[in-house]
């Protein structure tokens, strides 16, 4: 009963949709009020009508009721609650109504929070929100059906796949999904701003918290998969260039430039409709990555099954999409220009080129990842396109990039100086050579050290330069220097914290690169592997049951200069159902490295080990996490506050701003 | 700067991104794409040992010999075979009878060295490449695919 109302719901929903996305448009275009004022209304409708759906189909997953398909395919009564809620989402039909949900929350948060907006802007925004909600529950509807029934229901459900049930993976694709779903919001306004024919520092204002915080879930998420790719999979790798992970950087890139550009738009005015344009590209690649996951056009461990129905609603989709704003964009975007003029040596040359840099990241990894579905469909062979290829495209166009991002923030508007920003940054450059020439010393000069050197002095450049302009900026050694840091903005604060994070990143992605090592053997107990100044003893597999798996458990002992430090217990597990065998890795961490375990097959004379040292790894995702908690310090600036419009708007009709004295 | 002169600049800019990126993609392309052969496709193209390969097929029955660290098996697609060598432990759901890609070279003694072997966590599951394969070899029945695969690689 409880999953037809979900259902009907979900048709109802599609309606109001409709509602949606007509009346509004109409009424902005003739400025008729009352049908503009529809549109608020209609989103909350939409967001009760939704949720009432999604929680109809999680309460059919919690009471484990396998008479609906989805349940029954994915769900299992032994499960523990946490994976049977995220088994909701762990399927095609699912995924796709947690999509929806998250478009319905950001529609009437807009709704909520955007009574501050032009009544026009607003009622577009949530016109062209509709339109996607309706492409969407359409979707959903018509192919891809979560409360589909079977008759007779069967007595117990299949199960989660094992490697699924992890609490890194529950959190990963809605983590993800926030991220995707906030482009539409940036999108929206974007198609919105297009129609108006107007894109000025106001727009940048209202459309930056929705960029900051879709690029915080969406680097949250990325870095959360990664994390869970690798302590779950076995193999140590944190980021393998999979088309998955392709997709869903692609969007994370088109938005880290659309940060940066709306940056220029709101303080100077200048790239309005290059902004627009990328404001389209990150949502038409959260699109891109919506659906090359979902469709099964991409060999990968994320893919549902394909079904061609699916692919052509999903291609029509995208199309008119991608093609109808675009289409918009040729034609509105002319009217756009206008705005500071600026010399190429100034802070917005400098942004400029990060965006030059981040959406030519953008077009070769996207051409990596859809060529080899580009030459599958046009027959000319099965190709993969892999690493090699994306360290060998993206690494050149970073190194520019993280350079440039030392020295950006030290340029003034309109026109700077480069050798006075250069000169401020000695101290920076002194100690990256220092850096250089130590991590030769070490460790030679092949090839791999060059890098490995390139690498360290990036990560060094990046952070001090990051600190030397924080600092100077705070006049931090000066009396006073805490009121200063009181007062200077959030947005500030944000850019210090998130360019360092990306520093400690480079710094964790070098170490782990250059300095990982591996060993497989066959052990039989009492043997013993020396590491990394680690001595590893294998003292033998025990049988050991759990709730739904039994697992065969090694026992590793560790020690370091004689003495015991940890017993790592690695485990290898055979789930009952589904039944599948699954790798449980066991990790020792020493400040920011870590020994990692990971038992194998039995062998004739003993058991496969497999052991990885990773050095400074963690500061991967170290580093990721500072990066996201910049851009929520970013996101708490006051300028960008909820109530902010209005008064910002009353600054641009110039009346005495209350915030004027910030 | 004036109007014009802006824009002259903005175009060279561009241009050079363009320009980079397009050098960056062609060097990279030629280096680094790799093919995916069949058993059948391997048997008549004779790839040289050294070029980066995918191969794939299904793993023949009693085919898979562990020895220590090393495992040689066969895969076929039900025309030709490969035997397959490869150092490591296999992925979880690596077994007789399912569908895996590897990836690494040709070796000269005819067997194929792999550095990475993919398995599907599906007991049903086949990689996509393989079904295409399979299904050129006229071994393959539309509708047996099973949905949900779950990742699942072993690398070196």
């Amino acid at each position: 009963m409880i999953t037809e109302l979900g259902h009907f719901a979900l048709a109802l929903a599609l309606a109001v949709a409709l509602v949606q996305s007509v009346l509004p448009m109409i009424g902005a275009a003739r400025g008729n009020g009352a049908l503009m004022d529809v549109a608020r209304p209609a989103a909350f409708a939409q967001f009760v009508l939704v949720i009432a759906a999604f929680g109809a189909l999680v309460h059919a997953f919690v009471t484990s009721d396998f008479s609906v398909v989805g349940v029954y395919n994915n769900s299992h009564t032994l499960k523990p609650l946490l994976y049977k809620i995220s088994g909701v989402w762990g399927n095609h039909e699912g995924s796709l109504l947690l999509w929806i949900t998250i478009l319905a929350v950001f529609g009437a948060a807009v709704a909520a929070l955007g009574r501050n907006l032009p009544p026009t802007l607003r009622a577009r925004t949530l016109a062209v929100q509709g339109m996607i909600s309706v492409g969407f529950i359409a979707f959903i509807l018509f192919t891809s059906n979560p409360f589909l029934r079977i008759d007779p229901a069967p007595a117990e459900g299949l199960g989660l796949n094992p490697i699924l049930q992890d609490p890194g993976l529950a959190f990963h694709p809605p983590m993800l999904y926030m991220g995707y779903v906030g482009f539409s919001i940036v999108f929206a306004f974007a198609v919105a701003a297009l129609i108006e024919g107007r894109v000025d520092a106001t727009w940048a204002r209202w459309v930056r918290p929705w960029t900051l915080a879709a690029w915080i879930f969406l680097t949250l998420g990325i870095g959360l998969g990664s994390w869970w790719s690798y302590y779950t999979l076995g193999w140590g790798g944190w980021w393998a260039w999979d088309p998955v992970e392709n997709v869903s950087f692609l969007p994370w890139l088109a938005g880290t430039a659309l940060l940066h550009s709306a940056i220029v738009v709101e303080k100077r005015e200048a790239l309005k409709s290059w902004t627009v344009l990328l404001a389209l590209v990150a949502f038409s690649m959260s699109l891109l990555g919506t659906f090359l996951v979902r469709s099964g056009l991409l060999t990968s461990p994320h893919a549902f099954a394909a079904d061609p129905t699916r692919g052509i609603f999903v291609l029509a989709l995208l199309g008119i999409t991608i093609g109808g704003s675009l289409v918009l964009y040729a034609i509105r975007a002319p009217y756009l220009e206008g705005g500071g003029a600026f010399a190429p040596i100034s802070r917005e040359g400098g942004l400029l080129i990060n965006n030059l840099l981040l959406t030519t990241c953008v077009a070769t990894v996207l051409l990596g990842t859809v060529y080899p579905i580009i030459t599958d469909a046009l027959d000319v062979g099965k190709i993969t396109v892999g690493r090699p290829y994306f360290d060998a495209v993206f690494v050149p166009l970073m190194v520019p990039l993280v350079a440039l991002m030392g020295v950006g923030p030290l340029l003034s508007w309109k026109r700077a100086d480069v050798t006075g920003a250069l000169a401020r940054l000695k101290i920076a450059a002194a100690i990256v050579a220092v850096v250089a020439v130590s991590t030769l010393a070490v460790s030679g000069t092949s090839l791999v050290a060059l890098g490995t050197a390139l690498g360290f002095s990036m990560a060094a450049w990046l952070g001090i330069s990051t600190i030397l302009e924080w600092a100077e900026r705070t006049r931090i050694i000066r009396a006073g220097a805490f009121q200063r840091v009181i007062h200077l903005p959030r947005a500030a604060h944000g850019m210090t914290v998130a360019h360092f994070g990306m520093a400690v990143l480079i710094a964790g992605i070098t170490a782990s690169t250059a300095g990982r090592q591996e060993h497989i053997q066959t052990m039989t107990p009492g043997q013993s592997v020396e590491m990394a100044g680690y001595t590893l003893t294998f003292k033998g597999v025990a049988t050991v049951p759990g709730p739904n798996y039994t697992a065969n458990r090694a026992t590793i002992e560790l020690t370091r200069d004689g003495r015991l430090i940890d017993t790592l217990q690695p485990e290898r597990r055979v789930f009952r159902q589904p039944p599948q065998e699954t790798t449980f890795i066991r990790i020792h961490t020493r400040w920011f490295s870590e020994l990692y375990t990971v038992l194998g097959d039995p062998d004739d004379n003993g058991y496969v080990t497999r052991f990885f040292y990773e050095p400074l790894v963690t500061l991967i995702w170290y580093g990721t996490l500072l990066m996201a908690l910049g851009g929520l310090i970013s996101l708490t600036d006051r300028r960008y506050r909820v109530g902010a419009p209005r008064r910002a708007v009353s600054v641009a009709a110039g009346m005495p701003a209350p915030e004027a004295a910030e | 700067m004036t109007r014009k002169s802006r824009r002259l600049y903005f175009v060279l800019l561009g241009l050079l991104g363009l320009g980079a990126g397009l050098a960056l993609v062609l060097t990279a392309f030629n280096d680094n794409i790799v093919f995916f052969f069949s058993p059948t496709e391997v048997a008549a193209k004779h790839p040289k040992p050294d070029q980066r390969l995918r191969v794939g097929g299904l793993v023949v029955d009693g085919s898979v010999q562990k020895n220590g660290t090393e495992v040689v098996f066969t895969v076929t697609d039900m025309s030709n075979v490969l035997p397959i060598k490869y150092v490591g432990i296999l992925p979880d759901l690596f077994r007789e009878g399912q569908g895996i890609i590897a990836e690494g070279h040709m070796g000269p003694d005819g067997i194929f060295a792999a550095n990475e072997v993919l398995a599907k966590h599906d007991e049903k599951y086949m990689p996509k490449e393989v079904a295409d394969a399979l299904k050129k070899s006229g071994r393959w029945q539309e509708g047996s695919n099973a949905k949900h695969p779950a990742p699942e690689n072993a690398q070196r």
